[in-house]
């Protein structure tokens, strides 16, 4: 094979690479990075080997009918009035011109901010038969027959405006990196710009907004503490009500094995659709070519967009701070800035931990694009959809056997004399925090990394640079605005959570959250306004420092 | 600078054989070009000789030194070689001159920064270095791209499908641009293209490829001239066969007259094909072979025209109702379906053996 | 800052450091709000540390569960007898022997194997607007069934461990066909949908929406505070009645030794100290609760609801007929 007629010697092949690494690395921490996810979904499952055929016999046939409707129901509508809001106002915000749009381009997002329980306690409070908008009412009108709050419809409602930013966000970046060649494709073939919009621009954001409205359902599926505000029953309620009321946490853990195994299926169906995404080389920006819209539509938008934001947002915060004026003078005390210092420490934190594993693991599918990957990565987000207090039992009961192993070999060994090593510490939350989240987190990493072709990592490295440099100087930065939502999105999730921050807390780490969830479950809705308003203003900084970025750097 | 050699190459993907016993040999400093339709693996060779794919057999060598062998290769980093991508792949979130500079990592920042500019000079950039990729046109893009490339003195360019993203006024002028500035850099270059007029333009060595293998390997002259297979024939130029007796080692004869001239044997694996006498080819006619005159008895039927600007390409209906092509002076203005005169001008003989 | 910061909160966390002072860990499902008053004073009284995590039941006793020997709780204090009971039946309790406990806690609220003990005392009571019914027209919980409540009542939730509770204890009393009937009764009665949490159901019933409601009484105390002029009225059912179904329905918020407790001897006497006359005003009062030590006198406004009789079935039942009292809600339809 090697050619005789060689002239010069030959240099000896000593600085090469390898062609085909028998084990990969990047393989392995994936796998490791997935495992963790499934730790306590494997401690659910577990719950298998006890039977509780009269837990659930009963729960079977009294309640899990009713509520597999209401969940359903639940779902179909959240998923419908999400996408609706969300691709709506993303589409007038990304393609059209309208007074006011670019205060909504980022004012749109803060609702992302509010914590669903909190929109449903100032919901009913304000919309309720003893709220003041029927009281007012009644006083003018008469006894009347009003639309309940406290309903299905309700529920609906309040979880579409806490989640519409997600469908938001991830189509408006669609639309304005695709929406304009769409709409001028459409129009060349004679279709009008409605019809461009339907049959051109919203097939090609799909596999997007599919993936924003994913991350909305398991958030709605997994939320306890907005039903048990409106007492509506979902399967989720059902898994608390085995645990706390039928004393069985392992039928909970039975049911909570179906719950996974749905959202499972789930992932897979998403999956398929994740395939089709096409992500363009970075190209001009589409300011150029929006839609200006008449006088008429956009006074509509204006109405439109204004609505949206008051009713999600501004009616809600302003409600909260009117209920937190009038218990500042009593609550405030220095025991708030402690609370305050904690949530902001925890959420960064966890932030961080969360953006620096789903950079890990999208870059690993980057390096290793096999199918086993891919299903690495899919297993690793589906934390999201577990109800919180579930995922904090699957990890702390591991942990807790891990702890007591230690303890007991630390004692027989060391005559270690403690009675915690690892679940006194914050390792157990932050943990849990970056199970739960990590799909937040990992999705707008991977959006990013996938937009930065081969092409590029292959010019970087003709130009002599190793795959450190690589990532330091070409990945990082053109990373910077995914990271930076990726970041936010974790941050603020984890300032408004609460079960897992219940239950894996050390001593004395109360959080805003905490606090809230002291007041609500007392009843006490006023005096939860003011941890609430702090969790938000907490929130709403992060959110305004992400979209002033992302303004930026479109030039 | 360095030449770069290639011999029995082959690479395949699955039970797919995409470039198959690849071997030629660039001199240094010329610029080659592989040409050949899409799904030939002219882009497969490319990064093989880049470092992003392993080869099956064969070597891979550029200024003497061995970089690809069949369980081995040299990885990209370290391989000196530059490239340009189609797409460019310009990094978004840097400027020109920063583009332009990345590759230069270990001299100082002046002169970094003289290099830089000497480079945006060369391609003509000199006023954008603050400017980012998304803010220049194609072209311009282009140009920066080659900068990034040139910057670090590589052993190697290797160009993919260059001028594709351009239109077609803008590729004639930017290929004999890309041409100077590689010859004033001396750079040894390797492009990568599907269209001829670009691979006839830029290159000095041209390979034609088919089905992951190197039909024939020559200069752009000789390939028009004195194409060696079938392949070549048809892919390279235009044109059209037309049957013909072999007479004797000097002359064969067609339809239109006797052709003379040294009459290539075809070749193949199994050795040489002696034609002497009344051996049966096909002959190939350019549209330079057969010219215009009103004086000649030779007829031929004129049944389609296409306009050039300066000439007709007339697809012309010989006696015998074969095809042949004629490039003809445009004041010559015939309609379908006319009969005009024709002559031969044959300078190069290329026949086939007709099976 | 921050790197100095998280050390030390690491280093705080992890209790490998030798004790400086005596500890007593608390695992809480009463807010810390209600609690924190209550232990700061008693460290000023005995100088010992009270450390505690506050959560909801369920978890509590995950956590309790799962860490096994090597928990660092030494008391478990909730706001219920179910739960109480439950942990007892989860071997999450030891058995303590205290003269103090026997005499300070009426026997009707405590475990009889002495596992746990009462520490306040909070009545689930009927509370109805004054401008529409008159006391003559309400007497016992079993009432509420009848129709001529149609369209009348409200109800919180049969999801809060407070209204398992009062079930529980019914069918203690009448049996379980007997209270379906009557859940039954309740539900087919109900305004509107079931409230999360008894402050909402007043307020339905101040404005009209239904008449009666039952509630826990320190609620009632809580929202008369902010809005002394609301139309409700506090009136106390089962008073007449001669059988097992008299009285009050009472439930506790108690406490227990941990099983694996680190320090059981300050755990007891923590517990000891908060069915003390001083620390019984602290902790009743701050609530609005009757303390569990008859001997000590409530609170003003919680006096000025009057006496009552208190039905006397030890609240243990509460816990055991749990499963069974959700159970019968679930059939009866009663969300």
């Amino acid at each position: 094979m090697l050619s005789d007629n060689l002239d010069a010697p030959l240099k000896t092949p000593s600085a090469g690479v390898f062609v085909w690494p028998r084990f990969s690395g990047w393989m392995l921490l994936a796998l490791l990075i997935a495992a963790l996810v499934l730790v306590p979904v494997a401690v659910t499952f577990s719950s298998f080997s006890h039977t509780e055929g009269d837990t659930l016999a009963h729960l079977t046939e009294f309640v899990l009918p009713g509520l597999i409707v209401n969940t359903l129901w639940l779902v179909l509508g959240v998923g419908i009035a999400v996408s609706v809001l969300g691709v709506s106002l993303a589409w007038l915000v990304a393609m059209c011109e309208f007074p006011g749009r670019r205060l909504f381009d980022w004012a749109l997002l803060l609702p992302l901010a509010l914590p669903a329980y909190v929109t449903a306690f100032v919901a009913i409070g304000l919309l309720d038969f003893t709220g003041p908008l029927q009281t007012a009412l009644r006083e003018a009108f008469g006894p009347m027959q009003l639309p309940e709050i406290r309903s299905r419809g309700g529920v609906i409602l309040v979880m579409s405006l806490a989640l519409y930013p997600y469908v938001y966000l991830i189509a408006k970046n669609a639309f304005s990196t695709q929406g304009a060649i769409a709409l001028e494709a459409a129009q060349s073939l004679g279709l009008s710009r409605t019809q461009g919009f339907f049959r051109v621009a919203l097939p090609m954001a799909r596999p997007w907004i599919a993936a924003g409205l994913m991350l909305a359902l398991m958030e709605t599926l997994a939320d306890f503490g907005t039903m048990a505000i409106f007492n509506y029953d979902t399967f989720t309620t059902a898994i608390y009500k085995a645990w706390y009321s039928l004393f069985s946490l392992p039928a909970a853990a039975q049911l909570a094995s179906i719950l996974i195994l749905f959202v499972l299926v789930a992932v897979v169906f998403e999956q398929r659709s994740r395939a089709k995404m096409r992500y363009g080389a970075v190209g001009r920006s589409a300011a150029s070519r929006r839609i200006k819209l008449s006088p008429t539509m956009a006074a509509l938008a204006l109405l439109y967009a204004s609505t949206v934001l008051a009713i999600a947002f501004i009616i809600p915060v302003t409600q909260l701070a009117l209920w937190a004026r009038d218990v500042m003078a009593d609550d405030l005390d220095s025991r708030y800035w402690a609370f305050a210092w904690h949530s902001l420490l925890l959420a960064g934190m966890g932030a961080l931990i969360v953006v620096g594993v789903s950079l890990l693991l999208a870059y690993a599918g980057r390096q290793r694009p096999t199918k086993t990957m891919m299903w690495a990565q899919r297993l690793a987000t589906i934390g999201y959809a577990f109800p919180g207090a579930v995922l904090a039992v699957g990890l702390f009961i591991p942990v807790a056997w891990l702890d007591n192993w230690l303890i007991d070999t630390g004692r027989d060994w060391f005559g270690f004399e403690g009675h915690e090593v690892l679940k006194g510490t914050l390792l157990v939350m932050l943990l849990a925090y970056l199970v739960r989240f990590l799909a937040v987190g990992f999705g707008p990493i991977e959006s990013g990394l996938h937009r930065i072709t081969r092409n590029v990592d292959e010019a970087a490295r003709n130009l002599g640079t190793g795959a450190a440099g690589l990532l330091t100087r070409v990945h990082l930065p053109m990373l910077r605005a995914s990271l930076l939502t990726a970041a936010v999105f974790a941050f603020v999730d984890i300032m408004k959570e609460m079960p897992i921050t219940l239950m894996t807390r050390p001593f004395g780490w109360d959080t805003l959250a905490v606090r809230v969830f002291e007041m609500t479950s007392e009843g006490e809705w006023e005096r939860a306004a003011l941890p609430s308003l702090a969790i938000v203003i907490a929130g709403i900084i992060p959110i305004i420092l992400l979209t002033w970025r992302g303004a930026h750097s479109h030039g | 600078m360095a030449e770069l050699v290639l011999n029995s190459v082959s690479q395949s993907y699955g039970s797919r054989q995409i470039i198959a016993d690849l071997s030629f040999n660039l001199p240094e400093g010329a610029i080659g070009c592989l040409l050949g339709p899409s799904g030939c693996g002219k882009t497969t060779a490319l990064r093989c000789i880049s470092g992003f794919e392993p080869i099956q057999t064969g070597e891979i060598r550029i200024g003497g030194e061995v970089v690809s062998l069949p369980d081995w290769m040299l990885s990209a980093e370290k391989r000196r070689v530059g490239m340009v991508f189609q797409d460019y792949a310009l990094f978004p979130h840097m400027t020109v001159a920063a583009n332009v500079g990345f590759g230069l990592r270990s001299a100082t920042k002046a002169a970094r920064q003289a290099r830089i500019d000497e480079l945006l000079v060369l391609v003509g950039l000199a006023g954008h270095a603050d400017q980012f990729p998304h803010q220049l046109s194609g072209g311009q893009q282009q140009r920066v791209a080659l900068a990034r490339a040139l910057a670090p003195r590589p052993r190697l360019i290797l160009m993919d499908e260059p001028f594709s993203n351009l239109d077609v006024e803008l590729r004639e002028r930017l290929s004999i641009e890309v041409r100077d500035i590689l010859k004033r850099e001396a750079t040894t270059a390797l492009i990568v293209t599907h269209d001829q007029n670009e691979a006839f333009a830029l290159a000095d060595w041209v390979g034609v490829m088919h089905e992951g293998r190197i039909q024939q390997w020559d200069t752009p002259y000789n390939l028009y001239h004195e194409p060696t297979n079938r392949f070549v024939a048809d892919f390279v130029g235009q044109g059209a066969l037309v049957i013909g007796e072999v007479i004797n080692d000097h002359q064969v004869e067609i339809e239109l007259g006797i052709l003379s001239g040294h009459i290539p044997v075809e070749c193949d694996a199994s050795g040489c094909n002696e034609c002497v006498r009344n051996c049966r080819v096909d002959v190939l006619l350019r549209p330079d072979d057969i010219i215009h005159d009103d004086d000649s008895l030779m007829l031929a039927e004129v049944e389609n025209k296409a306009f050039r600007g300066a000439e007709f390409l007339y697809t012309l209906k010989l006696p015998s109702g074969q095809r042949a092509l004629s490039l003809v002076p445009s004041h010559h203005n015939h309609a379908i379906g006319e009969k005009i005169g024709i002559k031969l001008a044959v300078d190069h003989v290329v026949a086939f053996r007709r099976e | 800052m921050k790197p100095t910061q998280l050390l030390a909160a690491f280093a705080l966390c992890a209790t490998a450091l030798p004790v400086l002072a005596e500890e007593v860990v608390v695992y809480s499902a009463r807010n810390e709000q209600l609690i924190k008053p209550l232990f700061d004073a008693y460290t000023r009284d005995t100088g010992v540390q009270i450390k505690f995590i506050t959560d909801k039941e369920g978890p509590l006793m995950a956590r309790l569960k799962a860490e096994g020997r090597n928990t660092p709780a030494d008391v478990l204090l909730t706001v219920d007898a179910g739960n109480l009971w439950q942990a007892s039946e989860e071997e999450l309790l030891r058995p303590i022997q205290s003269k103090i406990l026997t005499a300070n806690v009426p026997a009707h609220l405590r475990d009889p194997g002495n596992e746990w003990f009462g520490l306040s005392v909070r009545a689930r009571t009927l509370i109805y607007n004054t401008s529409k019914v008159k006391p003559a027209d309400l007497s016992t919980y079993e009432d509420l069934a009848n129709p001529k409540w149609k369209g009348r009542l409200c109800l919180r939730t049969s999801k809060k461990v407070y209204n398992q509770s009062l079930v529980a204890m019914m069918i203690t009393e009448y049996g379980e066909d007997k209270t379906e009937d009557m859940v039954r009764g309740w539900v087919s009665n109900l305004a509107t949908s079931p409230f999360p949490d008894d402050t909402k159901a007043m307020e339905a019933v101040a404005a009209g929406q239904c008449d009666v409601t039952l509630v826990n009484t320190y609620y009632y105390g809580r929202l008369m505070e902010k809005n002394p002029n609301l139309p409700l009225g506090i009136f106390w059912p089962n008073q007449n009645l001669k059988n097992k179904a008299a009285g009050v329905h009472v439930n506790i918020s108690g406490a227990g030794v941990t099983r694996n407790a680190k320090n059981p001897a300050g755990a007891q006497k923590l517990i000891e100290w908060l069915s003390s006359d001083k620390a019984q005003n602290l902790f009743a009062d701050a609530n609005l609760e009757y303390p569990v030590n008859p001997k000590i006198a409530p609170d003003k406004t919680v006096a000025a609801w009057g006496g009552f009789k208190q039905n006397l079935i030890n609240v243990k039942e509460a816990g055991s007929l749990q499963v069974q009292a959700v159970k019968l809600m679930d059939r009866a339809g009663y969300k």
